[in-house]
């Protein structure tokens, strides 16, 4: 396998235990073992973190811009989708 | 005491020291952008534990020199490097080759060294044995991927290995500077961390499909200021700045 053919990953990090991973780039690797060595010394350098997770990119599906407004416009005027109505205490930092 | 101990802290020192310099001098050259980081993020705690090591060495020695003064004012012979991490950096085999047999060393003596009677050593010691743990991850991977690679990479790995063999016997061989800091408790008998380097080591190059070179003749002489010509190149490059230009600062 040459470096060319380095398969890419998408890393995503925990940034504290109670949040949920984050995507935060990509790095390539020539498997999966490698990939979390290398997003280990590329992202988390300045404590970004206390998790890892790597994903193949091709293993990843995305939406289709030109489906913007079939997907998300259609939200825009369903306010009502919203918890507002809600108190939320003001110990709960992370909603 | 500080005549031993101050010869045992600076030997860690330089060690560090001279290794964490070969390391950083991938940066900008390693095979990928993923591996430049890796290696330059390994120089870099090395470097940090020289800078730990160094200052703790003035102090021994009491004579007021900083971590400065120790690594950029004192010449070849003054060091106290194993002769093992001033071998040319060679290609990326003969570095991962170098690094693996340094670092599951370090391992071991930096785990050894956090039980030291001297609280300020065992603390660093204790520091430095996690960084070690991610250091000998890096070079053990490495190790596996180019060993049970393609020929090239198999060959060019074993060849590395054969040529740096004999530079491991000093890790393990105690003069009296040892034998007086496992009398006050203060570091290992060298001897007792072969077994463990031994079957870390074993394992490695088992999983790479790499030959175990035969314990023949050693060198020695790094511990004692004896060095290899390469020792002087190294120390030009890194003592350039502060002599040419003394008191510089960012």
């Amino acid at each position: 396998m040459s470096l060319e053919d380095w398969p890419l990953f998408e890393v995503f990090i925990r940034k504290r235990n109670g949040l949920s991973h984050i995507h935060v780039g990509s790095v390539h690797a020539a498997d999966a073992a490698m990939a979390l060595d290398n997003a280990r010394d590329l992202y988390t350098r300045r404590m970004e973190g206390v998790s890892l997770w790597v994903v193949p990119s091709g293993a990843i599906t995305v939406s289709d811009p030109a489906d913007k407004a079939a997907l998300f416009e259609p939200a825009e005027d369903k306010v009502y989708r919203h918890p507002t109505a809600y108190a939320v205490p003001d110990e709960v930092k992370n909603l | 005491m500080s005549g031993p101990l101050l010869d045992y802290v600076l030997r860690l020192a330089d060690t560090a020291l001279i290794l964490g310099q070969q390391n950083a001098r991938w940066c900008g050259h390693a095979p990928v952008l993923e591996e430049d980081m890796a290696v330059s993020n390994i120089a870099l705690d090395q470097i940090g534990q020289a800078r730990l090591l160094l200052t703790l060495a003035g102090e021994v020695e009491g004579r007021g020199r900083d971590e400065d003064a120790l690594a950029f004012h004192r010449d070849g012979p003054a060091f106290r490097n194993l002769l093992i991490v001033e071998q040319p950096n060679g290609d990326f085999a003969e570095t991962i080759a170098r690094n693996l047999l340094v670092d599951a060393y370090l391992l071991e003596l930096y785990g050894a060294l956090a039980r030291s009677a001297d609280a300020r050593l065992a603390g660093i010691a204790a520091k430095a044995a996690k960084e070690c743990a991610y250091h000998v991850r890096h070079s053990s991977g490495w190790a596996i991927r180019l060993g049970d690679g393609t020929a090239e990479s198999r060959d060019r790995t074993q060849r590395a290995l054969d040529g740096l063999w004999m530079w491991t016997g000093e890790m393990f061989t105690a003069d009296a500077v040892d034998r007086a800091m496992v009398e006050a408790g203060i570091g290992p008998d060298p001897a007792s961390l072969k077994p463990a380097w031994d079957k870390r080591v074993g394992a490695v190059l088992s999983e790479a499909t790499l030959a175990r070179p035969p314990d023949g003749w050693m060198q020695k002489g790094g511990k004692q200021g004896e060095h290899s010509e390469h020792l002087g190149y190294i120390l030009t490059e890194l003592q350039f700045l502060p002599r040419a230009y003394p008191g510089a600062a960012w």
